[in-house]
């Protein structure tokens, strides 16, 4: 007896699978963009990175550079790395996520370099900047892993940002309690999600349909009441001010990483603690084991007693709760009034950071960081004097999105039964 | 288990008029109906507790509880009145000819909630979603704008010729979104929303500039005004503002009936929407479905931007969207992206937004408009939700079809 | 436990699935539930397991009557069941399948390490060899398997349904789980063991009930002779082979050479490929489902893109053609799964029958539909092939399996065809249709076009072939005359010469 597919597959080994090129040589052209733009041609005007501001405690001086060589040795950096990636590619290798971040990062400092030069970068600013204008995208994030990973896909996202931040400007005001103002904007989101869910498990409206129409709900209600209450007592219901700085002893002193991670409002941590904690709870506890068979394989897990659309609802409506933190995260963890409409796309932004990162809440998070990087950068760009009018530069984080999930979207797998109601008979 | 007794239920000879019978029988007109009073229900505590005459009685309600009501009745009665107004017939003109402006207000507003319904449907029934109404709809304005001030040509060819361009760059920027999903599988309602923010980065900036501006008249962004020979005749003389461009919104209903249900191509866009694995092995190129369905949404949302630049004898700023690529979702939804659907759907909404001035007279937000549709495309869309609340209602034979005019993708169930 | 179903009825619509079924099976006795594709097995289990609520009639075990709104109540009642498809999650571990519902936990954080334990322990007893970290999707079918039993039995079943468990297997994964079902039935497990093949039934089973229709037909013994339990399961004599004639050759007008395909990752889903079919002959691909019998077909008709190789037609190459091309240069193609690649349920009978022509000629004139010539064409579709409908405007999603096939056969047939390319075109289909099928195939092989025919079914493709083709792994393992007997097929199809 012989088995006879061996001696079959060997003997004509000459065809090959296809080799995937696309990853590779995006990362190459970024990084030739890198070499050759910043480095080659870059500017020799010296830039200086200041890494401490006034009031630091620990004060660093300056480094003068210049961006011309930063440009060549982060551009060599990404080169070698693209390298490796096209090397990869070659021989059939999955391309490593560190190989990405490497290509990206040397851009990245690079591209501050030149715009910078002739002047200072204020590394501080544009740290914390990012990660202020990521905080509402990366709960926005979180809700649209916890929601897709159980099989449902949560466009509401923006809505339930534009509520939370709604009720927790009003709720601050009126009470003066920023705890009872998170409470609120938690229960908004939840609330939201709720009405998504039971219309998308019980009267199976399409999924995306329902996010959209809550969308313009949420939106609509808002703009009423903004309208008809806050607009006229904006003293009274609009007026909530921001959470506190809170310094935290001794790290809050360490140059560049303590004024970025360690003096920040308590918005801010909740984001620290909770892109963990997500991750934990999805991927270390029973809870999160079932949550994620609901969005690979309802009825798998319906076989083995798990109730798929209690189950299902429960996921959203937490999931929920992030989402409306996010949403106080504009108002009392930024900007300490509500404006109309001021979600402003971040709850699709979202969705994209959901996508890049591979419904993996650290990477979610990380996609979501980029994307407040992006509009961060296009302030700074702005009062450094760019040449770019300021209308145009308005569109980067748009642009970086769609950027983003057109070169990344076709390639990731998401969980397979998102979007899709579950019904029994 | 698979059926082997063969279904013996009779079916309807033809479909059309007497499916349509078949619904209203089956509650989906009453129902409709219904949800549009339940919606002005819920709008009406709206309007109610925001009401500053009401909110004084509050105070003693429980002194003196008939105030209240007093109070509530006033400000439903002037809210609703303010709606018939101007939405309908102003029972305060002195004279017919002004009395019954409002009803044609009613229309001019309809006019480019239809055209760009129409073409929101036209996704919906291609299997797509496109939530890029705004920004294709801005681009068909500017793109026609800048043909109807920059070229200066005789009568009617300015107009065709404006037109022409207005379709090119609606399309076009439809396109951008199809194209990326038949490349690269980005997900379409990303991509359309994003595209929404800059096209408004964009036109702005285009109107900040000579493109666009006329650089003598200050900084704010808005357009040139049209040369008279690009704008659109009115229809019903001086009077009224409604204009030719309505009677293209109507005949764009009959075009998207017929390329939907006559048309070849619709037939295909039809099966790419309702299954597109089939439509596949049928040699359909679906990536190709794709972008063509997105830029022929595209058009239709294009002849509302149209409507928007030419339909007008001024200039216009970025904010000519209005709302209207939005609504046009909600449009769609509730007239079951159908072409008659959408027709009267586009007219009750059209008719809403006109009121709107009326309402802000009578000291009602607007804004509560939008509340009215975004609850009655909320409660079209769950039947069984408006039935429990209306027990009276039949039950019908299917399970929902959401505005989509597509069946919900049912996880697959096992065991056959 | 002994397990008793009495009056099983469940209706869907008008359609009556299970009809007053009774069925008692004693501990420890390994009981057949035989009957054809569609006789209501599937459901009756789905009864059991709790997934449906019978409209009539009561479960007891051990003599108790028990009540079942889901399965996680039906399996702590130590009902355990391994699906026809797999209820396994592909994306996650073994361990973490089999724990899934009942996971070894602290304070909710999972305890892996018991997981893993459990897994090895019970998969030792039966001499399983599972690798509690492996990626289910990574596992081969047969294996895959095993983890599903392992997950009924760590959940301490003590009555486990297998509902056609051997559909997926080779002849010897089907020997090997013939005695673990001994194995777990001398250990004092009840077994019901749900199939429509005969010769399982008579290798395995302590007794057999026989359901037809949705009812019991009669009970046997694995004495009973094969053509007894056959007629007994289709109601009257059957007849397993096609009267047709010897085939009348022509020449070689379909060649496939070294026809390769890789799946993400790099996976050989064909490889090397090669055959051809003259005029007039019907070449039958045998081999167990999941070895590259679907790709075989999608890669033809130019589903699959990428494909290497060669695909000719009269000396035309199709290999990088597009779908449309391949259908326009007239390949008739019956897809595997109708529901999904064959039909739009939401479109009417007559609207399905022309789904690949809707813009040519003579459906589409001058860029319009013709309705006159769809209906038309519709009628005669209907007439010619007996399709039961009320009408042609009925939707197809509303039709019953072998009338869905009728009309993606009528369609296919409905035009001129130099190749016919048929994948399993009698599943799910009741008996009459079937002959009705075969006969229409055989009739376009005897008008001198090629067909390539696929099918899981060993009888049909016997019954159908001039020569056969058995598939491995994506390979041609070997081509063999009609007439080669079943010994020899299963072993090819085992992947052994």
């Amino acid at each position: 007896m012989s088995v006879a597919a061996e001696p079959v597959a060997v003997a004509h080994a000459s065809a090959l699978p296809p080799r995937s090129w696309r990853l590779p040589i995006i990362l190459a052209v970024l990084a030739v963009v890198t070499f050759v733009v910043f480095g080659l041609f870059g500017t020799d005007e010296e830039v200086r990175f200041a890494w401490s501001r006034a009031a630091d405690a620990v004060s660093l001086d300056p480094s003068p550079a210049s961006p011309r060589v930063i440009g060549l040795i982060f551009g060599a950096l990404a080169l070698l790395a693209s390298g490796f990636a096209l090397w990869s590619a070659w021989n059939r290798r999955k391309v490593g996520v560190w190989v990405m971040l490497i290509v990206g990062i040397a851009f990245l400092v690079s591209l501050v370099a030149w715009v910078g030069a002739g002047g200072s970068v204020p590394v501080v600013f544009l740290l914390t900047g990012a990660i202020g204008l990521s905080t509402a995208i990366v709960f926005g994030a979180l809700a649209g892993v916890i929601g897709e990973r159980a099989g449902i896909v949560n466009i509401a996202i923006e809505g339930q940002l534009l509520g939370g931040a709604f009720t927790s400007a009003i709720v601050a005001s009126t009470t003066g309690s920023y705890i009872l103002a998170l409470l609120a904007a938690m229960v908004t989101g939840a609330l939201i999600s709720m009405v998504l869910a039971v219309f998308s498990i019980r009267y199976l409206v399409d999924q995306v349909i329902v996010g959209v129409v809550l969308i313009g709900l949420v939106t609509a209600i808002t703009n009423f009441f903004y309208s008809a209450a806050l607009a006229p007592n904006s003293g009274a219901l609009n007026n909530p001010g921001t959470l506190d700085r809170i310094r935290i002893p001794l790290l809050a002193d360490i140059p560049v990483l303590g004024p970025v991670l360690f003096d920040q409002r308590l918005t801010t941590y909740l984001m620290f603690v909770l892109v963990p904690l997500t991750w934990f709870v999805l991927f270390k506890t029973k809870w999160g084991l079932r949550v994620r068979a609901l969005g690979e394989h309802p009825l798998a897990a319906d076989t083995v007693g798990i109730k798929v659309n209690r189950w299902r609802f429960w996921a959203v409506t937490i999931a929920g709760l992030v989402a409306g933190l996010g949403g106080a995260s504009l108002t009392i963890g930024s900007v300490g009034a509500f404006v109309r409409e001021m979600s402003a796309g971040q709850g699709f932004i979202a969705l994209a950071a959901v996508i890049l990162g591979r419904w993996n809440p650290f990477y979610a998070a990380l996609a979501a960081l980029l994307f407040g990087f992006a509009s961060n950068f296009r302030i700074w760009a702005g009062q450094a004097g760019s040449a770019l009018p300021p209308d145009l530069i308005a569109m980067t984080p748009y642009v970086v999105t769609i950027l983003a999930v057109a070169l990344v979207a076709g390639r990731v797998v998401g969980p397979k039964a998102a979007g899709k109601p579950y019904l029994k008979e | 288990m698979t059926t082997t007794v063969p279904e013996t239920s009779p079916a309807p000879d033809r479909p059309g008029w007497r499916e349509v019978l078949h619904d209203i029988a089956a509650g989906s007109a009453i129902r409709t109906v219904l949800a549009v009073v339940l919606s002005l229900a819920i709008a009406s505590v709206f309007i109610v507790f925001t009401n500053e005459g009401v909110q004084s009685t509050l105070g003693y309600f429980f002194s003196r509880p008939g105030d209240f009501f007093q109070a509530a009745g006033s400000a439903l009665g002037d809210a609703y009145a303010a709606l018939f107004r101007g939405a309908i017939y102003n029972t305060r003109a002195d004279s017919f000819a002004s009395g019954i402006k409002p009803l044609t207000e009613s229309l001019r507003f309809a006019g480019p909630l239809i055209a760009a319904g129409l073409g929101i449907a036209l996704t919906f029934r291609s299997g797509l979603f496109n939530i890029g109404g705004q920004g294709q709809l801005l681009m068909g304005a500017i793109w026609s704008a800048w043909a109807a001030f920059q070229l200066h040509l005789p009568y009617g060819i300015h107009l065709i010729v404006a037109m022409i361009f207005g379709f090119v760059g609606a399309g076009l920027w439809a396109g951008i979104a199809g194209f990326l999903k038949a490349k690269t599988g980005a997900h379409e309602v990303i991509v359309t929303i994003m595209l929404n923010y800059i096209a408004v980065s964009l036109a702005t900036y285009l109107m900040r500039t000579p493109v666009l501006h006329d650089m003598d008249s200050g900084s704010n962004p808005t357009t040139r005004p049209p040369d008279p020979t690009a704008v659109f005749p009115r229809l019903l003389g001086d009077g009224y503002e409604l204009r030719w461009s309505f009677v293209l919104c109507v005949i764009a209903v009959g075009v998207f009936w017929w390329l939907m249900e006559r048309s070849p191509l619709g037939f295909r866009l039809r099966m790419v929407g309702l299954n597109p694995d089939a439509a596949r092995a049928a040699g359909v190129n679906v990536s190709r479905m794709t972008i063509v369905a997105m830029v022929l949404s595209g058009l239709f949302v294009g002849l509302a931007g149209i409507n928007q630049s030419l339909g007008r004898d001024g200039n216009f700023a970025p904010q000519i969207d209005a709302g209207i690529g939005f609504d046009a979702i909600t449009v769609a939804l509730l007239g079951g992206s159908r072409a008659l659907g959408v027709l009267f759907a586009g007219l009750l909404f059209g008719a809403l937004k006109a009121a709107g001035p009326t309402m802000q007279l009578a000291d009602v937000p607007p804004e509560i408009l939008g509340v009215i549709q975004g609850l009655i495309v909320l409660f079209i869309a769950a039947p069984p939700l408006v039935r429990a609340i209306f027990r009276f209602l039949p039950t019908p034979r299917e399970v929902t079809v959401v505005g989509t005019g597509r069946k919900p993708a049912l996880e697959q169930k096992g065991g056959e | 436990m002994k397990l008793e179903l009495r009056g099983i009825t469940k209706r869907f619509g008008s359609l009556v699935a299970n009809d007053g079924i009774d069925l008692v099976v004693e501990p420890g006795q390994i009981h057949a539930l035989l009957g054809e594709n569609g006789a209501g097995k599937s459901t009756l289990m789905n009864v059991l397991f709790g997934l449906y609520q019978p409209d009539a009639g009561e479960i007891l075990l051990d003599d108790a009557p028990r009540h079942f709104t889901g399965p996680g109540q039906a399996m702590s009642a130590g009902i355990g069941m391994v699906h026809q498809h797999f209820m396994l999650i592909p994306v996650f571990t073994v361990a973490e399948n089999v724990m899934l519902g009942h996971e070894p936990s602290k304070a909710g954080v999972i305890d892996l390490g018991e997981a893993r334990r459990r897994v090895r322990e019970i998969s030792d007893r039966f001499g399983f060899d599972l690798d509690p970290d492996a990626l289910v999707e990574d596992l081969p079918v047969g294996v895959q398997q095993r983890v599903e039993i392992v997950k009924a039995l760590s959940r301490e079943a003590q009555v486990l349904v297998l509902d056609e468990p051997t559909a997926v297997l080779t002849p010897q994964e089907t020997d090997e789980l013939m005695s673990t079902m001994r194995a777990l039935a001398d250990a004092g497990t009840s077994i019901v063991f749900i199939t429509h093949k005969l010769r399982e039934v008579k290798a395995v089973a302590d007794t057999i009930t026989v359901i037809r229709l949705g009812k019991v037909v009669g009970q046997a013994l694995p004495t009973a002779s094969t053509d007894e339990l056959a007629s007994l399961m289709v109601g009257r004599d059957v007849e397993l082979t096609v009267a047709k004639n010897p085939p009348k050759l022509g020449e070689e007008a379909f060649v496939v050479e070294g026809l390769t395909l890789f799946g993400p990752g790099g996976t050989r889903l064909l490889d090397d490929v090669s055959f051809s079919i003259r005029e007039g002959e019907v070449l039958a691909i045998a081999g167990v489902q999941g070895n590259g019998q679907t790709e075989l077909t999608e890669a033809i008709v130019g589903l699959r893109e990428h494909a290497l190789g060669s695909v000719r037609l009269y000396g035309r190459e199709l290999i990088d053609a597009s779908v449309r091309d391949v259908l326009g240069s007239g390949v008739g193609f019956v897809p595997e799964d109708r529901k999904v690649d064959g039909l739009v349920a939401e479109f009417s009978v007559a609207e399905n029958l022309m789904l690949d022509r809707s813009d040519t000629r003579p459906f589409a004139k001058g860029g319009v539909i013709d309705l006159a010539h769809r209906d038309r064409f519709a009628d005669d579709a209907i007439a010619e092939f007996d399709i039961r409908t009320p009408g042609r405007t009925t939707l197809v999603g509303r039709l019953s399996g072998g009338n869905q096939q009728k009309v993606v056969l009528a369609r296919e047939l409905g035009r001129e065809l130099k190749l016919l390319v048929a994948s399993q075109p009698t599943r799910g289909v009741d008996v009459g249709s079937i002959e009705f099928i075969h006969e229409r195939i055989v009739e376009v092989r005897d008008s001198g076009v090629p067909v390539l025919v696929v099918s899981t079914e060993l009888d049909e493709v016997i019954a159908l072939a001039d020569r056969i083709a058995v598939m491995y792994r994506g390979a041609i393992i070997d081509i063999v005359p009609a007439d080669t007997p079943r010994e020899q097929l299963g072993r090819l199809m085992a992947g052994v010469h």
